[in-house]
């Protein structure tokens, strides 16, 4: 009897704990969104969005770092998107359980636990100053290329190992060879998967600040080219609020900053689920 | 060897590793008949079949000695191409496998892979395959929704559709009523039935009586070994060996 009435204990204490846990999780979320939201919310206008930024940011908007976010992201997707996918590829498709899996392995698993600041800094050393690329949206976005490898890798390696060895077999069965069937069968049947990564890996480049200041700079010049350096809205907060120019822009642009990762999520999940509801 | 055979096997061995799975198989395969392999589970019926396309190449550690031909030619000879063997020996495996596409894409796969084939044509071999697995009735009309939705005994004719669509010599079918209701397998049954005048088809049945409804010549395997082969009325009424016998009576298995 007492046994038993410990037993319903444990099990309540254990409801409570977990449920609190959830709950945490939710008023943390909720907190951090309403105190950025509440702060800059009023800040954003049109005008903030497409204003180039005036006075060190002081004044005007956040246009040029909006350019420079999306360039830099862009660059670092182009060059780490394929680079991941095609090591997962190889890694799952070409080559069974060996030294060489192994070592790439055990590479990516260590490249995923390196500080960004580390990353800054190869990137500051070979391709700013030994490849003189200078600081500029391309050594930036090739920096972040490397640090968003691990991401895309382990999750393109997971959604290609979901895969039923079935789909291969019948591909091979009906005359495919294995480049066909990779690319008709298995990335396909992937996809929602590798793009889950990918997404993942946008929001960590827009959201650095260690590796991009060191790769990219910080300036606020509208950039031409991708030898341009540029400012990310992210450093552009960090800058606006550790070196006191404006609370309220900062603010501005964090709210915007949560806008714009909100709005490529949504985005994207709708994607993926069109895709998926397309082919079930 | 027998003259008209379209397939001769040839003191045929086949090891996973250090395992034998198929012993010393000697066996000639007619035109435009069905021809069924029956025999208890791990028997080495699937080994056979998936090494009459080579599918058994995918798997790590395989090996053989023998031969196995095809009007003649070898089929492990090194200057076979794989895609083009496939192609002409098409294989059914015992669960449906519809890619996760549409019920088009899914039969367009195969001719899409050798690129000679264009838009026009294409609707074509879809309706032509289609009609051949007796499944067109049902499917024309979603002909681009996915293939998942449609029922098990569908997804097995569909994925028969695909392997006609490549308008294939040989069909090789592994077990394809296993999954599927009595109505299911009747209709596949009649399917296999209108498909012997075109195809060799080679049947590994889910139970012996559908191996005495519906092939023409039997063979019955024992643990890797063909015990006796022979026209399926002699095979499961006069059976020569005693294993079979005690087999196709119940005795075992």
């Amino acid at each position: 009897m007492i046994i038993n009435r410990s037993r319903y204990m444990t099990q309540s204490i254990a409801k409570f704990l977990i449920w609190m846990g959830a709950l945490s999780t939710i008023a943390v979320m909720i907190l951090i969104l309403f105190q950025i939201l509440k702060e800059g919310l009023p800040v954003l206008h049109l005008r903030f969005f497409l204003d180039s930024p005036k006075n060190m940011g002081r004044e005007g908007g956040i246009f040029s770092t909006l350019i420079g976010t999306m360039a830099l992201t862009g660059v670092a997707i182009f060059f780490g998107a394929p680079l991941g996918v095609g090591t997962a590829v190889f890694l799952r498709e070409f080559t069974r359980e060996s030294k060489i899996s192994r070592v790439i392995r055990f590479g990516t698993d260590c490249l995923a636990g390196v500080p960004s600041i580390i990353f800054g800094l190869f990137g500051f050393v070979f391709f700013v100053i030994q490849l003189n690329m200078g600081w500029s949206i391309l050594s930036g976005g090739l920096t972040l290329a490397a640090m968003i490898l691990p991401t895309v890798i382990s999750t393109s390696e997971e959604s290609i190992r979901a895969i039923p060895p079935s789909y291969r077999e019948v591909s091979y069965s009906l005359g495919g060879t294995k480049w066909q069937t990779i690319t008709r069968v298995v990335l396909p049947s992937a996809l929602p998967g590798i793009f889950t990564g990918i997404l993942l890996s946008i929001g960590r480049s827009i959201g650095e600040t260690a590796a991009v200041i060191l790769t990219a700079g910080s300036s606020l010049v509208m950039p031409t080219s991708l030898f341009s350096p540029i400012r990310t809205m992210s450093v552009h907060f960090y800058i606006l609020a550790r070196e006191g120019i404006s609370m309220e822009m900062a603010y501005g642009t964090g709210a915007a900053l949560i806008l714009l990762v909100l709005m490529i999520n949504m985005m994207a999940q709708w994607l993926i689920n069109r895709y998926i509801r397309h082919r079930t | 060897m027998s003259q008209g055979s379209k397939i001769v096997i040839k003191d045929f061995n086949f090891y996973y590793g250090a395992v034998q799975a198929l012993r010393n198989i000697n066996l000639p395969i007619q035109p435009n008949q069905i021809f069924t392999i029956f025999g208890p589970a791990r028997s080495g019926k699937t080994t056979l079949l998936k090494s009459l396309n080579r599918l058994t190449d995918l798997i790590f550690g395989t090996n053989h000695t023998g031969s196995i031909f095809l009007d003649g030619t070898d089929i492990y000879d090194s200057k076979v191409d794989l895609t083009h063997l496939r192609r002409r020996i098409g294989i059914v495996f015992d669960l449906p496998t519809p890619l996760p596409m549409s019920i088009f894409d899914n039969i367009a796969y195969g001719p899409k892979l050798s690129r000679t084939n264009r838009r026009n044509r294409l609707n074509e071999i879809v309706e032509k395959a289609l009609r051949s697995a007796a499944l067109w009735e049902e499917v024309k009309d979603r002909l681009h929704g996915s293939a998942l939705r449609l029922s098990g005994g569908q997804q097995q004719r569909l994925c028969i559709a695909r392997i006609l669509a490549l308008e294939p010599e040989v069909l090789l079918l592994d077990e394809p009523c296993s999954g599927l209701d009595p109505i299911s397998t009747t209709s596949i049954e009649e399917t296999l039935f209108q498909l012997k005048k075109d195809y060799t088809i080679i049947l590994a049945p889910h139970n012996i009586q559908q191996a005495s409804r519906v092939a023409d010549r039997a063979g019955f395997f024992l643990n890797g070994e063909l015990v006796e082969e022979g026209p399926v009325y002699q095979i499961f009424t006069k059976p020569r060996d005693k294993r079979t016998e005690d087999y196709v009576t119940g005795k075992f298995g």
